[in-house]
Parts: structure tokens; C-alpha cells; sequence
């Protein structure tokens, strides 16, 4: 009688099991089900995902005040929260086991065994979909917030931003404390840095550098015949190779020996020719410095007389293809 | 120990008329001259046999390549109106003379003497009227606003505690040995190839302030501990992968065995 009560109860029990345990018995053991530790793991995949989902939001507005660190405290909490969610599935959910020895992946018999073991750590969850459906949300949220910055390497179909400048015909140079510059009061063998009046001085195409040579050391492209009054000459003082401040001007003291007067980049050392129209010497700079072209108004003060030569600061892939101006 | 003890002797031997007499240094041409000669005459003399091989007759300058006294080929600026403040700085910093005119000038021993010196750079100066010596009071100037002018001004070759660098065919020299007087005279003369500063440009008040500065850089307070040679983020970076991130392995290395054991 006791045989056979074990039976029946036997067979019941084989009915109710999935059909794929049915030949082999379990090789991790069953663990109670926990769906207060299920919930905490949706909880923090939920904040993830919020989180991941702030950064793409904090960077499309550029008035948040401090915006660089929120969008480092939104990833990095997004990171953190994944993290947490992960340990709690470790420590609560994931029934674990210690084993003996390594696992041989080999024979196909223990890749079997292998398998079975993943499957079986996670028949613990009772609401596997959702949780699978959370973890998939807040990874999801995080790639987006990665990818977020992307948006930052420019503009890709209108371009039209990146040669936007603040300088005309008419606009006045002046110097850091807003004093126009006086033609004569610009000196040979030295530089002096220039922004145009009333206009941001934040903005690529603003700062200038200034530097003056004799008339005759002028070497200018066609074209630009007119654009150093007195020797005087205006360059964009934003690097045309990664957009450092060009900081580096060298002037030689003797000319017959020494190399010529140029203008250097501290970042990689791109030099550019200033007798000829900031053509590249040395480096890595892909074109020309871009030339404002100047004139001495009747009261002897410095005024741009148009705009660049040339896109200001670094090179994108469309600065041949899309031409000088647009 | 005998053959340490002779050599020993022997540096005795030549240090003692070297700390006695002081002899002329051998690599330029000294003038003996009579007592009470003038300053401008001595140095006329020591122009001629020094100096004019590169810049001319009467530091006129030498504008294409001549073969000149010793087949040193002369080539050099003219020295009309540059003044004693320009010959006391390339003089006293050991940059003239020069071996060969296409080299860069940099800091070498001096090999005139205090007196020959002066009497060149007097000489140098009555060519034609020119700026005289700068007498900079770098006790009066700001540390801050020496700072703030240093970044704007020189740190992109010189580097921002003065460690020296580069530009494209040169090498911006440290500052290191600087006095404030050359310094002085660096910042408005331009030697080689650094732009020139005028006084409308950098004020001397503003000079002041640059020269008390560079003196501060030459020990700066490192309130970040070990400096790495001030010179920037490369050989931090460098600390950090290379030693902190080792480090850091190492850390976990040895938890992980204490756990497993």
C-alpha cells in the first residue's frame, strides 16, 4: 500500500513538471520564491531606465545650470542602479550552488548539463517577461544616454551654423578690455588677440589674432591684395585642425637664418604661414588658417572689411566638399 | 686608495690657481688693455676680435653669408640701436657668442669677465642711442596678476610654471636660471624667435608682476604633492594608468585570493 501511495504521488508529480525534466532530476535545487526581492529588481530597473532617459533630456536643454554635472549624475546613476538591480538578482533571485572542480564544456553531455543549469537558476522568478521586459527598458534608457553626445560632433545635414560668424564689413576690432585697436598702435614682431565689438566673444568664429609685418614681406594668394592694410593682418585665432587657441607666434630676429614668422597651435604644433595667408607650414592642420580680410577707417581704427577666407575652426568631413562659403 | 689620493692632488693642484687668479676662460679673446682705458674703447677691442666677424664693422651687420677671420663664415643682425639692453642680455646669459650663426642661441657659461662685459655692452650701446639696462622691481609686482599675464602671454611656449617647451624649428628654454633682469629684457626685446612686448603691451607694472611670478614658478607650492616635473597631464595620465591602475589590479588580485582561501 505505502508502494503504491508513492506511485501515484510519484507520477502527479511527474505530470505537473515541464515536460523537459521529466527524464533527469534537477541539478540545481529548487529555492523558495522571493517576489519582495522581484519587485526591489523592477524598482531599481524602473529608476535605471529613468534615469538613462534624463541624460538625452538634460542635454537637449542647454539653460539647465550646471548641465554638465547632472548629466553626470543622471549616467551615473543609471550605471548604479543597474548595478544594484544585477546584485540583488545574484544574491536573491539566481538559486546558486557551488560546484567541485571546472566545468568541462567538451563533452556534449556536460554542455547539456550546462544549459540545464542556466535554465534551471532561473525558474525562481515568477514573473520572468516582466523582469526580462525591465532589464531590457533600462538597457535600452543607457544606450541612449550613451549615445547622447554623439549629437554634440555637429551638425550633419545643415551646416550652415558652422560658417556663421559675428564679422562684417564695418565691424570694429577691440581688445580684451573693449578698446578698439588704432592701426598705428600695432606693432611688428609681436601679436595681439582682437574680438569684434558687441558681438559674443564665446563664439568659434570670434577671436582673432593680429600681427603685423613690413608691406613687402606680404606674400598673399590672389585676391586677397587688399586685405593687410600697412601690413597689418587678421587670422581666426581657433586652430583649423582640433580648435585650440592659437597662443604661439613665432617672429625671427634675423631673418636670413632664422625660420619665418608663423603662428603656432600648442595643442599639436600646426604652424601656419602668415605672410601667406595662413598656409600650413608643419602639422597636422588639414587647411588653411582662415584670413579676415581688414581696413583703416578715417580715424585710423581697425575694422574687418568682410568676412573669413575660410570655415572657422576645426575641419569636419564636409569642409572641402561644401566650399569656402555658403 | 693611492690613485684616489693622487687624483685628489692633482684637482688640488688645479683648482687652487683657478680659486687664486681666475684666468681668463679660453674659448673667447681677451684684450689686454692699459689701466684707465675707457669702457667703449676696451669694448671696441674686444669687438673687433670677438664680434665682428658676424655683425660688421661697427655692428652694421652681416646680411649675406662672408668668410671672415678663423673661415668662420659671418652672418649676423646689425646691432645699431638695439642698446646695452639687448647686448647685456645676450651677453650675460652666455647666448653670444654664438659657434654658428644658424644655431639657436641658448644658455651657456659666460666666458667674458664682469668688466669685459660691461665695457662690450658699452660699446654696443654708443653705436646709436638705444634702451638701456631695465631695472625691474619684481617686489613690487602682483603674484596673481603675474600669473594671469604669464598664461596669457608666454605659457604657450614657455609652459605654465616656466619649464620651457617648444615651437615648431625652436625650443622655448626654461626659465629656471633667469634673473629678473634678463627676464626683463627678454620680454621687450623678443631674443631669437619670442615675440617682442612692448610697454603698451605689457605694461611694467604688468612686467613686475610677470618677473615675481617666474620667480615663484622656479619653486612652486605643489599643493597637489608630488609634481611629476610640472610638466601637465601626459606624465599624470601616464602615473595613472600605468602605476594606479597596477595598483588597483594588484588590490584586487589579492582580495580575491584571500576570498577563495
Amino acid at each position: 500500500m505505502r508502494w503504491l501511495i508513492a506511485l501515484v504521488v510519484l507520477v502527479l508529480g511527474r505530470l505537473r513538471r515541464r515536460p523537459r525534466l521529466d527524464s533527469e532530476e534537477r541539478i540545481v535545487p529548487p529555492g523558495t520564491r522571493d517576489r519582495h526581492a522581484e519587485n526591489v529588481v523592477l524598482g531599481l530597473f524602473g529608476c535605471a531606465t529613468l534615469c538613462g532617459g534624463a541624460v538625452p533630456a538634460i542635454y537637449a536643454f542647454d539653460s539647465i545650470p550646471n548641465q554638465t554635472q547632472f548629466l553626470g549624475l543622471a549616467l551615473g546613476l543609471a550605471f548604479a542602479f543597474v548595478s544594484a538591480a544585477c546584485i540583488v538578482i545574484s544574491k536573491r533571485l539566481v538559486v546558486t550552488e557551488e560546484i567541485e572542480g571546472e566545468y568541462g564544456l567538451s563533452h556534449p553531455d556536460e554542455q547539456e548539463d550546462v544549459k540545464r543549469i542556466v535554465d534551471e537558476s532561473g525558474d525562481r522568478l515568477t514573473r520572468k517577461r516582466l523582469l526580462v521586459l525591465a532589464g531590457a527598458g533600462a538597457g535600452t534608457a543607457l544606450g541612449a544616454a550613451l549615445i547622447t553626445p554623439v549629437a554634440s560632433l555637429g551638425p550633419v545635414l545643415d551646416v550652415s551654423s558652422l560658417y556663421r560668424t559675428p564679422w562684417r564689413r564695418g565691424v570694429r576690432l577691440v581688445d580684451e578690455g573693449g578698446r578698439a585697436f588704432l592701426a598705428d598702435d600695432i606693432e611688428e614682431d609681436t601679436f595681439y588677440t582682437a574680438y569684434p565689438e558687441h558681438a559674443d566673444r564665446e563664439q568659434m568664429g570670434a577671436p582673432l589674432v593680429v600681427v603685423r609685418l613690413k608691406p613687402e614681406q606680404l606674400q598673399l594668394p590672389d585676391g586677397r591684395r587688399h586685405w593687410a592694410p600697412d601690413g597689418i593682418l587678421a587670422y581666426s585665432k581657433i586652430c583649423t585642425h582640433a580648435g585650440c587657441a592659437i597662443a604661439l607666434y613665432r617672429k625671427p630676429t634675423f631673418t636670413p637664418v632664422e625660420p619665418k614668422p608663423a603662428l603656432v597651435c600648442p595643442c599639436h604644433y600646426s604652424t601656419f604661414d602668415v605672410a601667406n595667408g595662413g598656409d600650413v607650414l608643419f602639422g597636422p592642420a588639414g587647411r588653411p588658417l582662415p584670413q579676415l580680410p581688414l581696413t583703416i577707417d578715417s580715424s585710423g581704427e581697425l575694422r574687418a572689411a568682410g568676412n573669413f577666407s575660410g570655415p572657422v575652426g576645426p575641419s569636419w568631413w564636409g569642409v572641402r566638399r561644401h566650399g569656402p562659403r555658403s | 686608495m693611492r690613485r684616489v689620493l693622487a687624483g685628489l692632488f692633482v684637482a688640488g693642484l688645479l683648482l687652487v690657481p683657478a680659486a687664486a687668479a681666475d684666468p681668463p676662460s679660453p674659448g673667447v679673446t681677451h684684450v689686454e688693455v692699459p689701466p684707465g682705458t675707457a669702457a667703449v674703447d676696451w669694448g671696441t677691442q674686444l669687438f673687433g676680435a670677438n664680434c665682428v666677424t658676424c655683425h660688421g664693422p661697427h655692428g652694421k651687420g652681416i646680411f649675406s653669408p662672408v668668410r671672415g677671420a678663423g673661415d668662420q663664415t659671418g652672418l649676423g643682425p646689425s646691432l645699431s640701436g638695439v642698446g646695452a639692453r639687448a647686448a647685456d642680455f645676450y651677453l650675460r646669459t652666455g647666448y653670444m657668442p654664438l659657434d654658428d650663426p644658424h644655431n639657436q642661441p641658448h644658455r651657456s657659461r659666460v666666458l667674458f669677465s664682469d668688466r669685459e662685459l660691461a665695457a662690450l655692452v658699452a660699446y654696443v650701446a654708443s653705436l646709436q642711442p638705444g634702451p638701456p639696462v631695465p631695472m625691474p622691481h619684481p617686489e613690487r609686482g602682483k603674484l596673481a596678476e603675474g600669473q594671469e599675464q604669464f598664461t596669457e602671454h608666454c605659457a604657450g611656449c614657455h609652459q605654465i610654471v616656466a619649464a620651457g617647451g617648444y615651437v615648431t624649428n625652436a625650443v622655448a628654454p626654461p626659465l629656471d636660471k633667469a634673473t629678473p633682469v634678463e627676464i626683463a629684457e627678454a620680454v621687450r626685446i623678443g631674443p631669437y624667435l619670442m615675440p617682442r612686448f612692448s610697454d603698451e603691451h605689457v605694461s611694467d607694472a604688468q612686467l613686475d608682476s610677470i618677473i615675481r611670478y617666474v620667480t615663484y614658478a622656479k619653486h612652486p607650492d605643489d599643493r597637489g604633492g608630488w609634481a611629476l616635473g610640472h610638466l601637465g597631464p601626459v606624465p599624470e595620465g601616464l602615473v595613472t594608468w600605468f602605476i594606479g591602475i597596477a595598483l588597483l589590479v594588484a588590490t584586487c588580485t589579492v582580495v580575491g585570493r584571500r576570498l577563495h582561501s
